[in-house]
């Protein structure tokens, strides 16, 4: 178990190491530097200050040089320019060249600064990841049940009434991406002009204008029913359909087995089959599958936030992407990394709990 | 259940006919059945697959499935009618009055459930027993099917317990609640033979101890003598013949019982004086059943309007204890008659050796973590295997699962390469050369014939074309014409229609699926051909044909056959010497007298004593032996069969729990691997005797 924690934790890192690199290298290219050397400096600087700009800026020197810098096992850049200014990657917050440390990168907790919102990157990741934490958290809440309900239900009878209706449901909603989703329920549910709220504010249903709201803004500071179920929703039906496929396909599977008939012919009642025999080996496959749904979620985050003004992961994601913040988007790409990779572990070791046919020893 | 009177059959099946439901049709699966099964009694039901025996069962416990549906007849038990019970009342019976035991134990048993759970389930049902009370049962019952170790047993999963013990586990949960009925679906027929005879004994000891009757399905006609004390022929979903199990066995008055003997290989069957008779043509689809007699059309004795005028019903056999014969003209035939078509063959010369190993073994290397760590553990599939094989020549090598054969065969046919020693083929050295390196011709000389013809062509490519493909990789023919030719020559010496080559695998049935992998086989015109296990997935009234073919191939060809399979009977039928393995060990190697005749080994002596016999006459010695096969992984210190052995206790200063035997030759050239003395060696008796002979 250990042995297998150890090499998994080591090929993780290994990962995120070369996933940096690549991710490193992609934002650092010549025209971005450019470019911020141009929102950084002067947007009317000559080709020649650009260029110097950027090597007074310590984005000079060979790619892999500056990838050590970042990570911290290289040391990093001071340079003193023609005027006498010494600059270094270490020198920020009034160090001086004496004072600074010699490494300074995300090993010794420095992610640099975001050039969007003017503050460490580290501050800025974890604040936004709790806030996509949130909404994660109350996706799965939703998604998760739903979903595994939904599924055993349709597969403990395949071709029958239920299934046919379950099954429609959940191929219609995980066909439905969610930035179509997601402006239907705005429309219908969270809109003063469209959709039922004007309508049920006419008759004085509801309280205020409308019977959710259309922004999840608000939720950054307190997350209501009324501000977050949306969002969550939106995330969740593309989810739901999803697994409750994948649930329904794992159990009518397993109702076929001879063990099933067996459990039939010893007396067992039909409750007691589904949950005493069927459930467990039916849940293995799609527990893979509900964890492989955090990576995903954590893409499926970006246009839901966007579409919903919610400031979380995906929206800074957007941000950082769209105003060329070269060490944010790094962080972020270093977060991303790290969840799917953490998520895949624990999969596969509950997995193994679910699955007495797998040993870890 | 209390007015049922013990004196009345337990249950009675009554011209039952179940039909399956398809969106094109009704597809017929039991005709008009009827079987009665007495308290304490035993009833077997034989036929081919596809005849309606697990039909029959899955009846009798109501569990058809959506598209089964019984149309007509009623089935008794304890004298109420099963076809019209409500889903609660049947709830009550299954598991505890009627239990069943399954073909394929592993599947048959829940993975993700402790098997202590699963068996403490049944009282906790049907007794409302408590939980622990359960337990407790559950821990004698799992004593009671001779399980060692209960406690450890009943805390394991499934998978964590051997085959044999599976099928004990899958019969103390028929146990659990004490039925009155026990269904047992072919449940030894994924066994290995030796476990097989430990849980017919099992399954004997346990019926006569409850008093539990039994309704035995099996293809096993041996099987059947040696449980059953009635049984019911089945054929194309009709019961053709039914009785006293000796009587049937002896004075069988039904054409299809009567073929159904003749194509198994009994004692006595020889594949040059006296070879098998195959049943010609095939099993009729259920929807293409000929009008009046289903056997009709295969019958020696069918005459044109008598036996295809209408429905036949059974008639009972006169002086006989409830026999009956689903047959118009069983008072006609002359059942004493022998068969007509006998023909005996000449005997196939034996040529120079074609095929010397020496000292071969074959180790692998394992981890033993599930995720690939913890230490490597070396197994040793072949120790020191010697041996030559000659120019048409049948060598069949014997053993159970796990004991090296099939590793063998890849190792001489380059799909591995041997860790040591020497295989020689022909003039070539070929241990060290994998197949792809080896060239076509020593390809196309050294072919195989595999065990499940269903899976080893490829459902998407006609059988000509297979056919052409192997001619083409093996450089035969000069144009696309030349090799149609040929392939039609090959289909002509498989004896299927020339009109095949143009067919899907799918359309073909299993016996003429395993000629095309003969044909292709044969397509470069081997001249060794290991057939592993080349019939067992088979029928038998197909096996006999296959093998018929096999033999006489070997004939035309001159063929070294390396026929390997578990099947002593099919094996003492065909094979001029005999290669029995255990554990990676040659434990005996002889011609097949030699070979079953004493001197035995000890391990051969107890493998002839478990298979079952389909002949009254036979009188066996029962050698039942104890606990599993060793695993190769941790194979016992000395001698690899010590710790199953009977004979142990006749060799002086405990030299089988230190020393490997050395291989002793005896009279005629004929190997043991025992430390055995010769005199004791000498005082075995034959494990097989023909009574009143």
């Amino acid at each position: 178990m250990y042995l297998f924690l150890l090499r998994r934790v080591g090929l993780m890192l290994l990962t995120a190491l070369s996933l940096s690199f690549i991710v490193f290298c992609l934002t650092n290219l010549a025209p971005n530097l450019e470019k911020l050397a141009r929102t950084e400096g002067s947007v009317r600087m000559t080709d020649d200050d650009v260029a110097n700009w950027v090597i007074q800026n310590g984005h000079g020197g060979s790619m892999v040089s500056r990838y050590g810098e970042w990570l911290g096992v290289v040391p990093g850049w001071v340079l003193t320019d023609e005027k006498g200014v010494t600059r270094g990657r270490c020198l920020q917050g009034g160090l001086t060249v004496e004072s600074a440390p010699r490494f300074c990168g995300i090993f010794q907790g420095n992610w640099g600064t975001s050039t969007v919102f003017r503050e460490p990157v580290l501050k800025t990741v974890t604040n936004k990841l709790a806030a996509t934490g949130w909404l994660m958290f109350w996706v799965m809440m939703v998604m998760v049940p739903t979903a595994l309900v939904l599924g055993v239900l349709s597969g403990m009878r395949e071709g029958s009434r239920t299934d046919r209706v379950l099954s429609t449901f959940a191929i219609a909603s995980t066909a439905t991406p969610e930035y179509v989703s997601g402006v239907i329920l705005i429309a219908f549910l969270g809109s003063a002009t469209a959709g039922i709220s004007p309508v049920l504010s006419s008759w004085g249903w509801i309280e205020g204008r409308t019977l959710f709201q259309g922004t999840a803004t608000s939720a950054m500071d307190k997350i209501t029913f009324w501000n977050f179920a949306l969002p969550v929703i939106t995330i969740a039906l593309y989810g739901i359909g999803y697994i409750a496929r994948m649930t329904r396909a794992s159990m009518t599977e397993v109702m076929t087995q001879q063990y099933i008939r067996t459990a039939r012919l010893k007396g067992v009642s039909f409750r007691q089959i589904i949950i005493k025999h069927a459930l467990r080996n039916a849940l293995i496959a799609p527990f893979t599958v509900i964890m492989l749904q955090f990576p995903w979620l954590l893409n499926g985050v970006v246009i839901v936030e966007t579409l919903f003004n919610y400031k979380g992961f995906g929206w800074t994601l957007v941000q950082a992407a769209g105003n060329n913040d070269i060490q944010l988007l790094l962080g972020c790409s270093v977060v991303a990394v790290f969840v799917v990779l953490i998520t895949q572990l624990i999969s596969d070791i509950g997995y193994v709990f679910l699955n007495p046919r797998i040993r870890l020893s | 259940m209390a007015d049922w009177d013990p004196s009345k059959p337990i249950l009675e099946i009554e011209n039952l006919s179940i039909s399956f439901f398809t969106r094109l049709r009704e597809i017929p699966a039991v005709m008009d059945f009827s079987c009665t099964v007495m308290p304490g009694e035993a009833m077997g039901l034989v036929g081919e697959s596809g005849c309606g025996k697990s039909t029959v069962a899955l009846a009798v416990m109501r569990d058809l499935g959506k598209n089964g549906k019984i149309v007509a007849g009623s089935i008794k038990f304890k004298g109420r009618d099963l076809t019209n019970m409500s889903e609660d009342a049947l709830r009550s019976i299954r598991g505890s009055e009627i239990a069943m035991i399954y073909q394929e134990p592993m599947a048959s048993l829940n993975p993700a459930m402790r098997v202590g759970d699963q068996l403490a389930e049944v009282p906790m049902i049907h007794q409302n027993m408590s939980r622990t009370e359960a337990l407790k049962l559950a821990r004698q019952i799992v004593a009671d099917v001779r399980l060692p170790d209960p406690d450890r047993i009943l805390q394991a999963y499934p998978h964590q317990l051997s085959g044999g013990q599976q099928q004990r586990i899958v019969i103390a949960m028929a146990l659990m609640a004490k039925p009155a009925l026990l269904i047992l679906d072919e449940p030894t027929t994924a066994l290995d033979v030796t476990v097989e005879a430990g849980i017919v004994d099992l399954v004997k000891e346990l019926g006569a101890k409850y008093g539990t009757s039994m309704l035995f399905i099996s293809h096993n006609l041996g099987l059947i003598l040696d449980v059953c004390d009635r049984l019911c022929v089945m054929y194309s979903g009709e019961a053709v013949e039914t009785g006293n199990v000796e009587e049937v066995f002896d004075n069988m008055r039904h054409p299809y019982t009567q073929a159904l003997f003749r194509s198994i290989p009994l004692p006595g069957a020889d594949k040059n004086a006296s070879p098998l008779i195959a049943i010609p043509g095939n099993f009729p689809l259920p929807h293409e059943r000929p009008k009046g007699c289903n056997f009709g059309p295969r019958c020696d004795y069918f005459k044109e309007g008598l036996c295809n005028k209408g429905d036949i019903s059974m008639s009972a056999v006169p002086d006989d204890d409830r026999h009956a014969s689903r047959c118009e003209r069983w008072q006609e035939i002359d059942w004493a008659a022998p068969p007509a078509k006998r023909k005996a063959v000449a005997k196939t010369p034996i040529g120079p050796v074609v095929l010397k190993l020496d000292d071969l073994k074959k180790y692998y290397s394992v981890s033993s973590g599930a995720f690939g760590g913890g230490a490597s553990k070396v197994v040793k599939a072949n120790e020191t295997l010697s041996f030559e094989a000659h120019e048409g020549e049948t060598l069949a090598i014997v053993g159970e699962s796990g004991c090296g054969k099939s590793t063998f065969a890849k190792v001489l046919m380059g799909l591995e390469t041997a860790t040591s020693g020497q295989i020689m083929l022909f003039d070539e050295n070929v241990q060290d050369t994998p197949i792809q390196a080896r060239n076509v011709d020593t390809v196309s000389s050294l072919q195989m014939v595999f065990q499940n013809p269903f899976d080893t062509l490829n459902p998407s490519m006609s059988v000509g074309r297979q056919i052409i493909r192997a001619l083409e990789v093996f450089n035969i023919g000069t144009s696309d014409a030349d090799r149609e030719a040929r392939m039609l020559e090959l289909l002509d010496l498989v004896k299927l229609p020339r009109a095949f080559a143009e067919r899907m695998p799918r359309q073909l049935s299993g016996g003429q699926k395993q000629r095309v992998g003969i044909a292709r086989a044969f397509a470069g015109g081997a001249k060794i051909v290991v057939a592993d296990e080349p019939v067992s997935a088979l029928d038998v009234s197909v096996q006999a044909a296959v093998t018929d073919l096999l033999m006489e191939i070997q004939r035309k060809n001159k063929t070294t056959l390396l026929f390997i399979s578990h099947d002593l009977s099919i094996v003492r039928y065909l094979s001029d010497r005999v290669m029995v393995m255990y554990l990676g060990h040659v434990v005996e190697l002889g011609t097949t007298d030699q070979v079953f005749s004493p001197p035995y080994h000890p391990y051969t002596e107890a493998l002839l004593s478990a298979v079952p016999i389909a002949d009254t006459r036979v009188v066996k010695r029962r050698i039942v032996l104890e606990g599993d096969i060793p695993s190769a992984m941790n194979p016992p210190s000395g001698c690899p069969f010590q710790t199953r052995c009977r004979w142990k206790s006749e060799v002086p200063n405990g030299l089988c729990d230190r020393e490997v035997p050395p291989v002793k030759v005896m009279a005629g050239g004929h190997q043991i691997k025992c430390h055995l003395d010769d005199t004791i060696l000498n005082t075995m008796e034959p494990v097989i005797k023909i009574a009143a002979e």
